[in-house]
């Protein structure tokens, strides 16, 4: 194809290159052209994986010092869970004596996110280093990265990396003369929300349909091709060579009790600078607005999903009282999930919000599982049509009922993830439910609006 | 013609390149996984041919040592490959909801009346193919699409989309 798209083509200013991070540490000193190893090792890059391996003098450290220094950061799974990454590599069999696999899961896809694909695509040896390190921990020889299968392009600049790190024996056998081998691949899925779910992902990866696995067996004692495995999320690793460098100490003073670090959180939905901010974890969540250059059109903030469409709605008041961290968006019972902030002003209609996130998840439901297959599709009509004006009076119930069905009754998240949403807006939203039920119109917006929801679902 | 005539019959889609590239995915992974390949191979596949057929679908069965039923499986299952084929530039639209905030139902809409196709539908020169998709993590760039599966496109609003309809039926030869 001769065309030149480049005009189309984001060139990272908007998300990632400008200058309302606060104490970046993954994303510091980034331009979109200096993504190469020779920029990266300009950056202190790879000293991390040169002071574990003892290579400029000095001891090694041990695999056990290398995870008692990320424990002791505070470091949480940035993908989702929040779980503490040292303890999770502390669960890696370390006698064991066959293969172990390392995974980075890069398959972000949950609406609202799209900050590894900076990370990938502007910084991609940290991610590279801080797998390398882990592989190293655990006693790891053989690592995968699984790409979301829609950022093609950055999937090319990753593997473009690996070549970069393999060449300068950064990679592969013998890294910079010790003893320690790790081999490193990219790996792309293809348009499956469901494989950012760590077993689904490892059936994939396995050249599977991406289903979900029961849990127990755990992916530490079974994981890819049945061998023990430790799954991290791509931001999760991209903090590790900070934390070598600096110390888990520090780590955690940059954030608060036990949520150490920087976060990057996506701002995006109704705001003025949608975009990729790097700030403390428990920075406030009115500043974080501000850096997104608050909420669009100087328009009153009516609601935030601040954790991926997964994550429980907030209604404005009670989001402004919260700092940006996994106890403190718990507290207010939601999740910080991904670091997906999506921000709704007071024209949106949170029926019609609520219908096209229930359409994802019937969408994306992998079939496996009856409550989640059935469920979400259910969900959906009930959605649909309280939006077109045929809801029944005891449809809110249906709802509350539905919901409450598929938690906790799945193999995956996937099912918790399609009822959250759901029971969130109906806790917070519900007067704007019932309105819609009761008067067959939206209270929000005015007519115009109403022949907005008519057109946006017709299509779906 | 019996069934086993009509195999015979067929002769192979996938040339030495094509081989050649699958052979790179191959050698990430242990020996006896190649099947691990699949995905990578099938998009390969759809790169080189637009569609990934049930005579493609055999030859990397074959390929990989994998049952034929198995890779039809993976190509029913992930969203993008597409089981038949689309026109020359496949468009997928983002509506899902931080896009939706950001006017992604409108650029789809936008698209669908300018191409004068219906969401999923291929336009009668077989040029362009528009349908929505989920969530391309991408979302602070809203609205985006994704060009046959490898091109992200973002901040597409609808002077955007018109300019890109008009810069690929020029390349095309064809009056915008």
């Amino acid at each position: 194809m001769a065309l030149d798209l480049s005009r189309f083509q984001a060139s990272g200013l908007e998300t990632c290159f400008h200058d309302r991070h606060i104490g970046a540490q993954i994303y510091a000193g980034l331009s979109g052209k200096n993504w190469r190893l020779a920029d990266y090792q300009a950056r202190g890059g790879y000293q991390a994986l040169r002071k574990v391996l003892g290579i400029d003098g000095g001891e090694p450290m041990t695999p056990e010092q290398v995870i008692a220094e990320v424990k002791g950061s505070g470091l949480r799974g940035r993908g989702g869970a929040g779980f503490p990454t040292g303890l999770k590599w502390s669960f890696m069999p370390r006698a064991f004596p066959g293969q172990k696999y390392l995974v980075c899961n890069s398959d972000e896809g949950e609406p609202g996110t799209c900050k590894d694909r900076d990370i990938l695509q502007f910084n991609p040896h940290i991610v590279i280093e801080g797998m390398a390190i882990a592989a190293y921990a655990m006693g790891i020889s053989v690592g995968y990265n699984y790409i979301h299968g829609e950022i093609f392009g950055t999937y090319e600049r990753f593997e473009a990396a690996l070549e970069e790190a393999r060449a300068a024996g950064l990679l592969g056998n013998k890294i910079l003369g010790s003893n320690f081998s790790f081999q490193l691949h990219a790996f792309h899925g293809f348009g499956a929300y469901i494989c950012g779910e760590e077993t689904s992902l490892l059936e994939s990866l396995e050249g599977k349909k991406g289903q979900p696995r029961f849990k127990p067996p755990f992916p530490a004692s079974f994981g890819l091709y049945g061998k023990p495995t430790t799954i991290n999320n791509t931001e999760t690793f991209a903090a590790v060579p900070w934390i070598i460098r600096n110390g888990g100490q520090a780590y955690l003073d940059c954030g608060k009790p036990n949520n150490g670090g920087t976060k990057i959180f996506s701002m995006v939905g109704d705001v003025e600078r949608p975009g990729n901010y790097e700030i403390p974890m428990g920075t406030p969540f009115s500043k974080l607005l501000e850096l997104a250059g608050g909420v669009k059109g100087g328009k009153k903030l009516k609601a935030v999903i601040p954790g991926g469409s997964s994550a429980p709605v907030l209604p404005a008041h009670t989001m402004m009282d919260c700092t940006m961290d996994y106890d403190s968006i718990a507290k207010a019972g939601s999740m910080l999930g991904s670091g997906a902030v999506i921000v709704m002003d007071d024209t949106r209609c949170m029926v019609n919000s609520l219908l096209r996130l229930s359409y994802f998840y019937m969408h994306e439901s992998c079939g496996q599982c009856t409550p989640c297959r059935e469920g979400t599709g259910w969900l959906w009509r009930v959605v649909n049509r309280i939006e077109h004006g045929e809801g029944r009076a005891d449809d809110l119930t249906l709802l509350d009922n539905v919901a409450e069905n598929i938690m906790g009754r799945t193999i995956c998240a996937l099912g918790d993830a399609a009822a959250m949403p759901v029971r969130g807006m109906l806790k917070h939203f519900r007067d704007e439910f019932a309105y819609h039920v009761e008067h067959k119109t939206c209270m929000v917006g005015g007519g115009a609006h109403k022949h907005a929801h008519a057109h946006a679902t017709a299509t779906a | 013609m019996s069934l086993s005539e009509s195999t015979k019959a067929r002769t192979p889609t996938l040339g030495a390149a094509t081989l050649e590239r699958f052979s790179k995915e191959v050698a990430k992974f242990p020996a006896e996984q190649k099947q691990s390949a699949v995905m990578a191979c099938l998009t390969i596949v759809q790169q080189e041919q637009g569609w990934v057929s049930t005579e493609a679908e055999a030859e990397v069965a074959a390929y990989l040592g994998m049952a034929p039923i198995a890779v039809h499986e993976v190509t029913t299952f992930y969203n993008m490959y597409n089981q038949q084929p689309v026109g020359k530039y496949k468009l997928n639209v983002c509506t899902n909801l931080p896009c939706q905030l950001r006017n992604g139902q409108t650029a789809l809409e936008h698209l669908c009346s300018k191409l004068g196709v219906e969401d999923g539908g291929t336009t009668a020169d077989g040029l362009f193919t528009v349908a929505k998709c989920e969530c391309l993590g991408a979302c602070a760039d809203a609205p985006v699409m994704l060009l046959n599966d490898r091109q992200m496109l973002s901040f597409m609003q609808p002077d955007k989309l018109d300019e890109l309809v008009a810069m690929i039926r020029a390349d095309e030869g064809k009056a915008a």
